[in-house]
């Protein structure tokens, strides 16, 4: 069964009366990047949490094409993923246990993607103690080797240094030539630039524009976005 | 008893143990084969009971947490008599004779480490279980793969578990009285033999086992430690 396009309509979140979701409609079909910028608190790391399955939608209707919940083949890298006290190698494997795959093949599969994501050479050591970059790329080929069909990142590349970012980047766009749709949430918009096919700009708890990249900053269709563009959206408007 | 009395019983009984006294080691084995076993057994049935307990979602949650809470300082001797009805002759296990065996002893010290185990296992399982929910989730782990891998990452922080049950196992005095009965070279443990030498007057044999006793206990505490350490450098 097709779980494309993914499809939300007028959905709503809202935990003890706090809207955080105020009637969010949205396509997404099954290529590329799309990228989700908005302000913060606009409620885009609630939204792929609820992609994910996670969070339950207090009202609305989501769709994973012919799937009315979330379906196997989606993935989410968080926005700081956990470490089991283990090896490098034990933890680019975790992913594999709830499929299934025997201890040996999950190994030797993790060896394989811990080579692409150049984190080959520490795989005997703590996970624990990689810097940010390494444990991004850590749990982006983590998730990578469940092979998803859709990836949700939460700010992969918040917090890392220029050539960090760049090595993350890069095996973003591995994934997404692989036949991986991802979507994606980060406050840099060069990145966004670089890498998006698509962007839906969220405030509010609503999309308010979903649109071509180049698109969104050469013509962005609402106030909103116009001044998010420009770093100069108050914040007041974020709610 | 006078103070000279008193410092004569214990070199005597430092004698006694330097010597490897026979009877003093035979004691001390076991004691410490009936505990170890007892804890072996039941650290495979309260450590996995726990992590159930803090990772799992059924009805009835919160009340077996309170009573494995509760149970961890069940008396001893209570246990004693519950295990004493359970396998004396009458009794539904009467069958088996095990009664004022080493087996009985083992059987009463699972009871009595189990639900101790079991709370602190549910404890750290727990906190673990709190920063992880959210990933494991969205890996799709089923509860018994969660409870697995959450067993296997505090694996080191279990060793409290496993230490406290042996602690609990090898000091306690009132459950090995009541189904082993104490029987010289068959069922008489370090804690039983302190309590009957003190009042048969033979303070040299009860000190020197209680000085053996509190070495063992220091010796598997200390080892402990130095594990503990080494897996938190280890894995920060
Ligand atoms: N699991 C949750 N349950 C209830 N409310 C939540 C939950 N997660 C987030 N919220 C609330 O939803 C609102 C939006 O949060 P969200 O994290 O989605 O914002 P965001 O757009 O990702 O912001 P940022 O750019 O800062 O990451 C916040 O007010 C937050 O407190
Ligand atoms: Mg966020």
């Amino acid at each position: 069964m097709p779980m494309f396009p993914v499809s939300a309509s007028r959905l709503r979140f809202e935990p003890n009366g706090h809207a955080v979701l105020r009637g969010l409609d949205l396509v997404l079909g099954g290529e590329g990047i799309s990228v989700v910028l908005g302000p913060n608190g606009a409620g885009k790391s609630v939204l792929l949490r609820i992609l994910c399955g996670l969070l339950e939608p207090s009202a609305g209707t989501l769709r994973w094409g012919d799937y009315d919940h979330c379906p196997e083949g989606v993935a989410m890298v968080f926005q700081q993923p956990i470490m089991l006290r283990a090896s490098v190698l034990e933890n680019a494997a975790l992913g594999l246990i709830p499929l299934g795959v025997a201890r040996r093949e999950r190994q030797a599969s993790a060896w394989a993607m811990l080579e692409r994501v150049g984190l080959a050479d520490r795989a005997r050591d703590s996970a624990r103690q990689l810097s940010g970059g390494e444990r991004q790329r850590l749990a982006l080929a983590r998730a990578w080797l469940t092979r998803p069909r859709l990836l949700l990142l939460d700010e992969p590349t918040a917090s890392l240094d220029p050539s960090g970012a760049e090595m993350v980047e890069r095996i973003i766009r591995e994934v997404r030539t692989e036949g991986c749709k991802i979507v994606m949430t980060t406050h840099n918009l060069g990145q966004a630039t670089r890498l998006a096919d698509d962007v839906v700009f969220m405030a509010s708890g609503c999309v308010r524009e979903h649109v071509p990249v180049s698109e969104f900053f050469r013509r962005p269709a609402s106030e909103e976005a116009r001044l998010f563009i420009q770093g100069e959206l108050p914040w007041q408007m974020a709610f | 008893m006078s103070t000279g009395g008193v410092g004569t019983a214990f070199g005597e009984a430092l004698s006694l143990i330097l010597a490897f006294d026979h009877q003093v080691l035979d004691i001390a084995l076991l004691s410490l084969r009936v505990s170890g076993l007892a804890v072996a057994i039941g650290l495979l049935i309260g450590l996995p009971a726990g992590a159930c307990l803090a990772v799992g979602r059924f009805r009835g949650k919160q009340t077996l947490a309170v009573i494995a809470n509760g149970f961890m300082g069940l008396p001893s001797v209570v246990v004693g008599v519950v295990v004493y009805l359970l396998l004396s002759r009458s009794g539904p296990l009467g069958d088996f004779g095990l009664l004022y065996t080493p087996s009985a002893m083992v059987i009463a010290q699972i009871v009595l480490v189990v639900p101790l185990m079991a709370a602190i296992s549910r404890q750290v399982v727990e906190d673990a279980w709190r920063q992880y929910a959210e990933e494991f989730n969205a890996m799709r782990f089923t509860w018994s793969q969660s409870v697995r891998t959450l067993l296997h990452d505090c694996r080191y922080s279990l060793f409290v578990a496993v230490l406290a049950g042996l602690g609990r196992a090898m000091s306690e005095v009132g459950a090995v009285m009541i189904v082993g009965g104490n029987i010289d070279r068959s069922t008489r443990v370090m804690t039983t033999s302190i309590a009957l030498e003190t009042s048969k007057g033979d303070l040299p044999l009860a000190i020197a086992l209680g000085l053996v006793l509190i070495a063992m206990i220091l010796l598997l505490n200390g080892l402990a430690f130095v594990v503990r350490n080494w897996a938190m450098r280890r894995y920060s």
